[in-house]
């Protein structure tokens, strides 16, 4: 049937239209590209351990040592892969999320970082860290509300009598991220002066502190939230060309609208809680994704997903080796990468 | 039988009155014009028809059914509306952008794909429309003229037998015009649509309408044939500036020629 679908397309128009089995192709490259980087970047780093042996480690899920030393398959198994997962649960989050937040508000240069949401949720989180040092679960919990709290106060301000245009939301985006910027260091000044220098460095986006208990969690929400807004894709189609259009077209708007904040809310949320706020992600994978594969959101989200999980791996093995045995958050090394891009797609838009 | 009737329908917001006891019918093979100066409600009209936007008092029924009881999918199915331009910030392709229109008849509307009988029915819009060497072009590669058109073509690809359509000629050449018309007319004698269309193009309306509202300030002041609507009389009144009625020397029907006078 799609065989015949797209001979139809074929012959009587010749534009691409996206078909199922392009879209599943895409998918299953892009999650095979992400299987062998996770591989790959388990091998690398600081303490260089014995590929074959790792290797066979790895295929056989930790079940056997394949000779490696007790602290070889500790910081295999230990540090490294936990840290290799969490990288891609965060990447995959907010990749996902940006993709959405650009659908749903019209705008290329909505990202959870750039929109505030990012540091909604940090503020969340130092709420938590202060208040509820004790409860690990507080923290997502608080990080996904400040981050919803933070998405409506953006989309308020942005909402001018003529609709929100992409500057503007960018200036509401910078409104709450100063304002919310105050709020965390005057939170900051209620830490002891030992928690302050790890506490920057969370800000920045940090991977190495990964939690043994968040990171089923944060796995869970990457994988969950990006199936769900994946099954708002054709609604999300009709949305970027513009809300009035979608409405009349047969798009329940507001019920869109409520599923897209909520469920970018829980993922920028859940990340954030588990590695601070890394920026850009959202912005530069969802782009590169719509480049190489078009704007149609069936294929951009899976497709977003699945290339912010291989981005921040990518960006955090970079992170954890160039300055070996010191390391960079790896918040600093995809703003690196994404700023430019930023001021490239500002210019134009 | 009526396709889509509107009661004593009044609809304000901000405190003002937009549209005031307006009562229509469209039926079937019919085009309706919707004429009047700036501001009268003509595009409010339009927006709550289509249950954008919630009357303060009155009904609307469509195929006798009150608007407001149907799912957005059902009245989407129905009701096919071209209005302003389409914001195009994402690379989408003419083709794409038509396909947009059959998104009310997907039994998947979340990550379910397009099935053969949309692609035909994309494929004969865009042939409609004169679009077809168009539509694998980008749709802000497009010029005003064929982006109003795709916007046509998108309604057209819904299979709404009510076509709602705001300023539809606005950005066309004289030819673009009368294809865009003759389309709309073909749909609604051989389709069993019918049309409600604001136009600011009087005579466009003289000469493709059955039926003529003339609005001012919310209200209908005048319904009927263009003949009983287009008197210079009542145009004078409405519009506030002098005109000349005559016969139009090919159709037949009423001719507008606004007079502007200079002052001395």
């Amino acid at each position: 049937m799609i065989d015949s679908a797209t001979g139809i397309a074929g012959r009587t128009a010749p534009a691409n239209r996206l078909t199922l089995r392009k879209t599943l192709i895409s998918c299953v490259v892009l999650a095979g590209a992400l299987l062998l980087t996770i591989i790959l970047t388990a091998l690398i780093g600081s303490e260089s351990l014995p590929a074959r042996a790792s290797l066979c480690a790895l295929a056989s899920f930790g079940t056997n040592a394949c000779g490696l030393t007790q602290d070889q398959f500790d910081i295999l198994f230990q540090l490294r892969l936990p840290r290799i997962l969490l990288a891609a649960a965060v990447g995959g989050s907010l990749a996902t999320a940006g993709a959405a937040y650009q659908a749903l508000l019209r705008n290329p240069l909505a990202e959870p970082y750039l929109l505030g949401v990012s540091n909604g949720a940090a503020v969340g989180t130092m709420i938590a860290l202060v208040f509820f040092g004790a409860n690990q679960w507080t923290r997502p919990m608080l990080a996904f509300t400040g981050a919803l709290i933070a998405t409506l106060a953006v989309y308020r301000l942005a909402r001018g009598r003529a609709g929100a245009t992409p500057e503007r939301l960018i200036l509401a985006g910078v409104i709450v991220t100063t304002f919310l910027s105050s709020v965390i260091v005057f939170v900051t000044t209620l830490m002891d002066a030992t928690r302050i220098r790890s506490f920057t460095f969370w800000l920045l986006g940090d991977l190495s502190g990964t939690s043994k208990t968040l990171l089923p969690v944060a796995i869970s929400i990457a994988v969950a939230g990006a199936l769900a807004l994946t099954l708002h894709a054709r609604s999300l189609n009709l949305l970027m060309l513009g809300e009035r259009d979608a409405f009349d077209l047969g798009v329940e708007v507001g019920r869109v609208r409520v599923v897209v904040f909520v469920v970018a809310s829980l993922l920028v949320g859940s990340s954030v809680a588990a590695s601070g706020s890394v920026g850009y992600v959202g912005l530069v994978v969802p782009h590169l994704a719509r480049l190489s594969l078009g704007s149609d959101n069936r294929i951009s989200i899976p497709a977003a997903a699945l290339g912010g999980a291989l981005f921040v791996i990518v960006a955090d093995t970079l992170a954890r080796t160039i300055i070996a045995p010191r390391e960079l958050p790896v918040g600093a090394i995809t703003a690196l990468i994404g700023a430019p891009l930023f001021i490239y797609l500002l210019k134009r838009a | 039988m009526t396709l889509l009737e509107a009661r004593d329908l009044t609809v304000s917001y901000d405190h003002r009155i937009a549209v005031a006891d307006l009562t229509l019918t469209l039926k079937p093979r019919e085009i309706t014009a919707i004429i009047g100066p700036n501001g009268a409600g003509k595009s409010t009209l339009l927006r709550t028809l289509n249950g954008q936007l919630r009357p303060s008092s009155g009904a609307i029924l469509l195929d006798g059914e009150p608007l407001q009881r149907l799912s957005r999918r059902t009245i989407s199915r129905r009701i096919a509306v071209v209005a302003q331009e389409a914001e195009l910030r994402f690379p989408v392709t003419v083709l794409e952008f038509v396909l947009g229109g059959r998104f009310a008849w997907a039994t998947n509307t979340g990550w379910g794909w397009e099935t053969e009988r949309d692609v035909k029915v994309a494929d004969a819009v865009l042939r409609e429309t004169e679009l077809s060497a168009l539509s694998g072009r980008l749709m802000n590669e497009l010029s005003g003229g064929e982006r109003q058109r795709a916007l046509m073509a998108r309604a057209l690809a819904t299979e709404a037998p009510i076509l709602l359509l705001d300023e539809p000629t606005a950005n066309l050449d004289l030819s673009h015009q009368a294809t865009l018309l003759t389309v709309v007319r073909n749909r609604c004698e051989h389709g069993d649509a019918g049309a409600l269309v604001v136009t600011h193009d009087i005579n466009l309306a003289a000469q493709f309408a059955n039926n003529i509202v003339l609005m001012k300030q919310g209200r209908a002041v005048q319904a009927g044939t263009p003949k009983a609507v287009l008197q210079p009389q009542i145009l004078q009144d409405v519009f506030e500036v002098r005109v000349i009625v005559d016969v139009h020397p090919v159709t037949g029907g009423p001719r507008v020629t606004p007079i502007h006078e200079r002052n001395p």
